[in-house]
């Protein structure tokens, strides 16, 4: 085995992680923030991409007004959920599953109606998003579309705003506030509702964004809202909840493990890999790689 | 005064117990002894480490260094079922009903152990009248409602001494009473006092951490004073009242008693 | 009257209150009050098979039977021990493919293969699951989601027992009238025999778990061992539902890991009434027909169906059963304020 299919796997594997991470930031957002396990982050995910798609091909309006307006209404779409559905079942963990999970059916399997007022379902391969920008990278011994390395920078930059988010600005730094102390932080005059609004808006609008970032890789179907779903809690989970340097680390970690297991083994394998890693972090250590919610270990 | 008596081998040995959350040192190499049928006072100021002790004792929290003995055996690195099961058992500073039990019902968990299975023989198939009794003993009133109430109606005093109970139905050799006074009315307290008394009576051995010092001082034969997780001085109450670190420490430069 | 002059107020009925204690064998009246609902159910389950309009609805309601029992085993994980066990899936298919596989390569008959498939598979359940017990709420729930996600990824990469094609034919019941009646009895004997349970010793230690593991673990109680029992009950219960799926299809595949086997119980439970162990069961014997009837509108069907859980949990969250019992022991009236 030569040098070239090490360096093409490894920078493979790190967009590979970057899509995992653009799947998981949403939800790990969401649940580090207002404690709201969000279920319906992979339907919200998948809507992204079809109603960016009837924007462009049905309305033509161009690729980055689609984007705008799509995005915008996913974060209205999940301040509704929050606002008519979830407020009503915060604190019950269990319902708060059940619920989000429900929306979640809901909106994918309603994707998929036929024959209502003339809707066809969005069903079969040409639902297809174009790529930021065409062309490929070739160089002697990689060849990579700009597309992926797009994915990276999109990556980043999210990471980079969320950081400075969460730190400078009012309303992040309030967010983290309940994050840490929801009663504290009521007793100064935050609004944990409004906050939980706008952690599920952005939450949702996240998701938008890795939706946008993400299919044009492959096509638009909603079947990836099952596995967004369960990827995003994937990384979560072994990442450690409401840490973002552990969401990175995990992203990056199972998106080198499959792609070095698809490069040598085979890609069958990869879900047994992913479900497997996160069995063995939750009995190993429930809080996670980087978590902080130690309370979880007290495994008496 | 009651003395304690000099020959008896200690029942519970604490040796260099150490603890630290994050950055704070909870307990600091902590030693003592409890004897055997001794009521023992733990005091100390809030965040003093007196709940950590406490918590290692039983076994709901590992010592980072030092060791728990419970006659010549370790308990330190048992978990904290088989240190109740040997006769080490607690009460919780924060009570900890079943909210969704009958409250007698709710001694019927304690009595379903294999402790005390063991030791209610041919008794064991009518837990619910054995937990009457056990109710009665910490001063529910048989003939009254309260006992059949869901726990999760009864008023701070029931639910104190409905952890007592609970200890109770273990048969224990040795109970840590995590504050079972605090936060108690007067008349609640007047009335749990002499339900110590009793207990030290049937030579149950008591280790008490306790902020009423007026009450405990009443049951007690002996004192430690911990500040910043280690002990500053120990001794029988008035003496160690006399102390200048602890006056210092716990009680500012006024003693009132 | 206008309505913030008025409230509601519930009073229970005599009769409850009589028959309470040993005044329930006083009369007849009273012994039918407390007999009446459970007759209900016994009776209505016992003669459904039997006048259902034929072969499609009777297999209809063998499958919600599974749904029943799956619901029944989620409901007494959840509400009577703590523990949200939401790998029905997963039981169902380590059931199935153990009595599949008996069946298929080894030509084992039914009396065999169910018993084998039902405690094989409720200890393979119970031995896997047992590290994950430490874990509370939310995680155990995640981990035991993923279960049927790995076993079902696992067998569709190793190619295992025939990978994506499954194994068929397996052997079926002699008639469907065996199958119906076998599951139909089991589910009303788990019914009553967990009822039961929970209101012995044991189930109060159940409860106690539920409501403070570190008061029971004060206790001098085992708290793993106690969860491990739950467990296993719950996995029996399961896997029977799964070993009664291979042989009630015909066919052992992947679909035994569906999520379908976990979304469904739980939606019963929900609308049955969550914690009453009876009203999963009748959530269960209602839903499945109901989603039955709408299979014509093609997805409509999951798309109704979530609907009404969502409906249930934000307006109704104690369920049917609940409601039902309150109205047949309450009467309730307005009163002036």
């Amino acid at each position: 085995m030569d040098l070239f299919v090490y360096a093409d796997v490894l920078l493979y594997g790190v967009v590979n992680g970057m899509t995992f991470f653009l799947m998981a930031v949403g939800f790990s957002f969401v649940y580090g923030i207002s404690r709201l396990p969000n279920f319906a982050h992979g339907a919200l995910y998948v809507v992204t991409g079809f109603i960016t798609w009837s924007f462009m091909n049905n309305m033509g309006l161009p690729f980055w007004l689609s984007i705008a307006i799509s995005l915008i209404i996913v974060s209205l779409a999940g301040m509704a959920i929050y606002q008519f559905v979830m407020i009503r079942v915060r604190g019950m963990p269990i319902s708060e599953i059940i619920v989000s999970f429900a929306i979640a059916l809901a909106i994918l399997e309603g994707l998929r109606l036929q024959g209502i007022g003339g809707f066809k379902g969005f069903i079969g391969p040409g639902y297809v998003l174009p790529p930021f920008v065409d062309g490929v990278v070739s160089t002697p011994w990689v060849m990579i579309d700009i597309h992926r390395l797009l994915i990276i920078a999109v990556g980043l930059l999210i990471l980079g705003f969320m950081w400075l988010f969460t730190r400078y600005h009012r309303i992040g730094l309030a967010l983290k506030a309940m994050a840490q102390h929801e009663r504290a932080a009521l007793m100064l005059g935050i609004n944990s509702d409004r906050m939980a609004n706008f952690a599920l808006a952005i939450g949702s609008g996240l998701a938008g964004i890795a939706a946008v970032a993400i299919m044009p890789l492959g096509n638009v179907n909603v079947e990836s809202g099952y596995s967004v779903l369960t990827h995003a809690i994937a990384v979560c989970v072994i990442g450690g909840l409401g840490s973002w340097g552990g969401t990175l680390l995990a992203a990056l970690t199972i998106g080198l493990a499959t792609t070095v297991m698809s490069a040598f083994g085979g890609t069958m394998w990869n879900n047994v890999l992913v479900f497997g890693l996160i069995i063995f972090i939750l009995i190993v250590r429930p809080s996670g790689l980087l978590g902080k919610q130690k309370e979880l270990e007290e495994r008496v | 005064m009651k003395q304690m008596d000099d020959g008896n081998e200690a029942i519970i040995k604490i040796r260099n117990i150490r603890k630290s959350f994050g950055g704070i040192m909870a307990v600091k190499d902590l030693s003592f002894d409890l004897f055997e049928g001794e009521v023992l006072g733990v005091i100390g100021p809030n965040g003093a480490g007196k709940t950590t002790i406490a918590n290692i004792i039983s076994g709901f929290l590992k010592p980072d260094f030092g060791d728990v003995f419970f006659r010549g055996k370790k308990l330190t690195g048992l978990p904290p079922y088989r240190v109740a099961e040997l006769g080490v058992t607690r009460t919780f500073q924060v009570v900890r009903p079943y909210p969704s039990l009958k409250t007698y019902k709710s001694l019927i968990v304690p009595l379903w152990s294999p402790r005390a299975r063991r030791f209610a023989g041919s008794r064991g198939g009518d837990r619910d009248a054995v937990a009457i009794d056990l109710l009665e003993e910490v001063g529910f009133e048989r003939d009254a409602y309260v006992p059949y109430k869901l726990a999760s109606a009864l008023p701070l005093g029931y639910l104190k001494r409905l952890e007592l109970a609970r200890c109770l139905a273990l048969r224990p050799e040795v109970i840590i009473c995590d504050e079972v006074l605090s936060g108690l009315s007067m008349s609640e307290i007047a009335s749990l006092i002499p339900l110590v008394e009793r207990l030290h009576i049937k030579r149950v051995t008591l280790l008490m951490i306790e902020h009423r010092l007026r009450e405990l001082f009443s049951v007690a034969d002996r004192v430690i004073v911990v500040d910043f997780g280690t002990k500053i001085a120990e001794g029988v109450p008035e003496q160690v009242m006399e102390d200048e670190r602890v006056k210092r420490a716990y009680l500012g430069e006024e003693v009132d008693l | 009257m206008p309505a913030e002059d008025r409230r509601k107020e519930r009073l229970d009925r005599g009769i409850k209150a009589r028959t309470e204690g040993l005044y329930a064998i006083s009369s007849w009246r009273e012994i039918t009050y407390l007999l009446a609902p459970r007759a209900a159910l016994v009776l209505g389950l016992l003669i459904a098979p039997a006048v259902v309009p034929g072969l499609y609805w009777q297999r209809v309601l063998g499958l919600a039977g599974v749904y029943a029992l799956l619901a029944i085993s989620f409901d007494f994980l959840a509400e009577r021990v703590g523990l949200v066990c939401i790998g029905g899936a997963f039981m169902i298919g380590v059931g199935g493919y153990i009595s599949g596989v008996l069946n298929y390569y080894f030509h084992l008959p039914l009396a065999l293969t169910i018993p084998v498939g039902t405690f094989g598979g409720a200890l393979i359940c119970t031995l896997l699951w047992l590290p994950c017990l430490p874990l509370r709420g939310i995680y155990f729930a995640v981990v035991t989601f993923m279960f049927p996600f790995l076993a079902g990824s696992i067998i569709l990469a190793g190619g295992l027992f025939r990978g994506t094609e499954g194994l068929s034919p397996i052997a079926g019941f002699p008639n469907i009238w065996v199958g119906v009646y076998l599951i139909i009895v089991l589910v009303l004997f788990a019914v009553f025999a967990l009822r039961r349970l929970c209101g012995e010793d044991i189930g109060l230690v159940f409860a106690g778990i539920k409501d403070n593991d570190q008061a029971v673990l004060a206790s001098a109680i085992n708290i793993t061992r106690v969860k491990v029992y739950a467990l296993f009950i719950a996995t029996v219960i399961g896997c029977f539902a799964g070993t009664f799926v291979a042989h009630f299809s015909g066919f052992v595949g992947l679909s035994l890991f569906a999520i379908d086997f976990t979304i469904m119980p739980i939606a019963a439970c929900v609308m049955g009434g969550p914690g009453t162990i009876a009203g999963p069961a009748v959530g269960a014997f209602m839903l499945s027909p109901l989603s039955e009837l709408l299979r014509g509108f093609g997805q409509l069907r999951v798309v109704l169906y979530c609907l009404v859980l969502v409906g249930f949990i934000l307006y109704k969250p104690e369920g049917l059963l609940n409601w039902a019992t309150r109205r047949y022991h309450q009467f309730e009236h307005w009163v002036k304020l």
